[in-house]
């Protein structure tokens, strides 16, 4: 299929890029790793989690806050190239018009593939154990990818909408940040303001994060939202969730490749 | 012989409306010829070769690119043509060489072909030397013959070229213009826009003069040239003189223009050279001194002066 080929040439000229730029790969896997890091040992002994010590509450919370801010990597690649005209370039090429965005949201993946990896090892480094078995571990991270591709998707959205690298970065940390504190990412929700919970309750990062504890095997723990239908099926209601960004964000995302223009 | 860039009628707005970036433009331009659009910032150059070039559907209007519809056909027209945009479009981060192989892939060529075109692309640009180092480094005139050699990786039939030697100094210019002339002998259809009048001149078959979206005027230079009425005789004399030598002027051709300052007066003249040796004989007989004497072909921009009534380069506020 030459969707496929044209994409994955797409793919490979960002790996091509991050083998140049080698300083990029090291920073997207050293920051999270430094959030693995002061969160673990910062807030570790002041946030009380049922089932067990901190870093294994945390670590769930952290791998899907790293993946969500695929969003701001895929944003960022495509407003730059839409500003270097090379958008423009690869539109008046006998492409699939899907294949450029395809590319760069795999290059994407690939990236969370080695960032995820790496966070790990240091999870594990750090005291990190789930105890649940090697299917379930690998599952839990085959969700946290899927995750982070379907953010990815909205990205490229942002990111030839805003057509500007600073303003997409920009854009997607005041989405994103609160998205990932209003969550029971680094802190149980039953702390909250009861309203909070509410609102957190239906975020999907919250539902992402209690389903990736779940394949983890560690329990959650829930306030006021205990018994409500994402908080009883986290991993159903996150595959819901990846399917309505998919199915909105790919159609919306492609046709807004094919009228993309670099003013 | 077939026209192989057609445009009719294009209108392309902005704005709800508010600009007419083209406004019924028309052109056509004969197979392996070369048009240059000339117009001032903000003409519409860039949008009509957005157009031509299947980036951009206009609002009304009809353009082929090889006898194939641009608005119904874009994925074969892109089959056909290279552009170079007006800003070189090439992956900063990646050397001139992963460039040229990443494009020529996405042309489907296989990887040895996409390799060994791109060789041979760099070599015929002078760019080998520079070949495994990142664009970063390279200069202006490096980045625009690389963008160019990305559009030429599977020989295409059609070519745009926007803007290809704005922001070069005057080498990286005259170097492209030689690289662009090579192009066309080999016999590649070319429509290249530019603000420079000298360039059209020296590259196009045919010069259509755009403005506000449309084309106000169109012919080779020469054609353009005789549109405002030939050439100038001019005459500087002795400032005692300026009368006299106005009345022996104003016997030859038209109105006598003064230019009291230097000194010099002109006149329209179609027979140049006939009037030269008339005027020199004339001002003899009366006996006024001509301290210079020079028979003016008009430039293009006194054209485009007199056309549409401002300065080519001045930019239009946007
Ligand atoms: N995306 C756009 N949005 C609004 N106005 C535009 C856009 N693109 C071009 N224009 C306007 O259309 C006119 C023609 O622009 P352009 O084709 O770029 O001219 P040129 O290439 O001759 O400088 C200008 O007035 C410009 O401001
Ligand atoms: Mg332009």
């Amino acid at each position: 299929m030459s969707v496929i080929h044209d994409g994955l040439i797409i793919t490979k000229r960002q790996l091509l890029q991050l083998s140049r730029v080698p300083e990029v790969l090291i920073f997207s896997t050293i920051q999270p790793v430094m959030f693995v890091l002061l969160f673990r040992f910062v807030f570790g002994g002041s946030i009380e989690t049922a089932g067990g010590d901190y870093v294994q509450f945390l670590m769930p919370g952290i791998f899907v806050q790293t993946v969500s801010f695929t969003l701001a990597g895929t944003a960022v690649g495509l407003a730059e190239d839409m500003t270097k005209g090379l958008i423009d370039r690869f539109r008046s090429l006998p492409i699939a018009r899907s294949a450029v965005v395809l590319g760069r949201t795999l290059g994407d993946a690939t990236l969370n593939v080695v960032v995820l990896l790496v966070m790990g090892v240091a999870g594990f480094v750090v005291g990190w154990r789930p105890t649940s078995g090697g299917l379930s571990i690998a599952a839990g991270f085959l969700l946290l990818l899927s995750f982070g591709y379907a953010m990815s998707w909205i990205g490229v959205f942002v990111g030839l909408s805003v057509r500007d690298s600073r303003a997409a970065n920009g854009l997607v940390f005041i989405i994103v940040f609160p998205m990932t504190f209003l969550s029971n990412a680094f802190a149980p929700t039953s702390n909250m303001p009861t309203v909070l919970q509410y609102v957190a309750e239906w975020n999907p990062v919250s539902t992402m994060v209690a389903g990736c504890r779940e394949l983890f095997g560690l329990p959650n723990v829930f306030g006021v939202t205990a018994n409500s239908w994402p908080s009883q099926n986290p991993l159903e209601m996150s595959l819901i969730y990846m399917l309505i960004i998919m199915s909105v964000f790919v159609p919306f995302s492609i046709r807004k490749y094919m009228k993309a223009s670099a003013r | 012989m077939a026209d192989t860039i057609i445009a009719e009628d294009l209108v392309k707005t902005y704005r709800n409306g508010e600009v007419r970036a083209l406004d019924g433009l028309n052109l056509s331009v004969p197979e392996g010829s070369v048009l240059g659009i000339l117009g001032p910032n903000g003409a519409g150059k860039t949008t009509c070769v957005r157009v031509l070039s299947t980036l951009l559907t206009p609002d009304s209007g009809r353009a082929t690119v090889a006898g194939i519809d641009v608005i119904k056909h874009p994925d074969q027209v892109r089959e056909v043509i290279g552009l170079s945009g007006q800003y070189a479009a090439v992956d900063e981060t990646l050397t001139g060489w992963d460039n040229l192989v990443m494009f020529g892939r996405l042309y489907h060529l296989g990887k040895k072909s996409a390799i060994a075109r791109a060789d041979e692309l760099l070599e015929q640009f002078r760019l080998t030397d520079s070949a495994k180092r990142p664009i970063k480094t390279y200069s202006g005139g490096m980045r625009r013959r690389l963008d160019l050699a990305a559009s030429l990786i599977v020989r295409p039939k059609v070519l745009f070229l926007d803007e290809p030697t704005t922001g070069l100094d005057p080498r990286g210019r005259i170097d492209m213009w030689n690289v662009i002339s090579g192009l066309v002998s080999e016999g590649v259809t070319l429509l290249l826009t530019t603000q420079y009048l000298e360039e059209a001149d020296q590259l196009a078959d045919s010069i259509a003069v755009v403005d506000h979206g449309k084309v106000i005027a169109r012919g080779t230079a020469d054609e353009l040239k005789d549109q405002i009425g030939g050439d100038r005789l001019e005459v500087s004399v002795h400032v005692d003189d300026m009368n006299v030598a106005a009345e022996v002027l104003a016997r030859l051709g038209g109105e006598v223009h003064r230019d009291e300052g230097l000194h010099r007066l002109s006149i329209g003249v179609t027979n140049g050279s006939a009037v030269l040796t008339e005027a020199v004989r004339g001002l003899d007989a009366v006996g006024v001194k001509i301290l210079d004497l020079a028979l003016k072909r008009p430039s293009l921009d006194d054209v485009f002066l007199s056309l549409t009534g401002h300065a080519a380069e001045e930019e239009v506020q946007s």
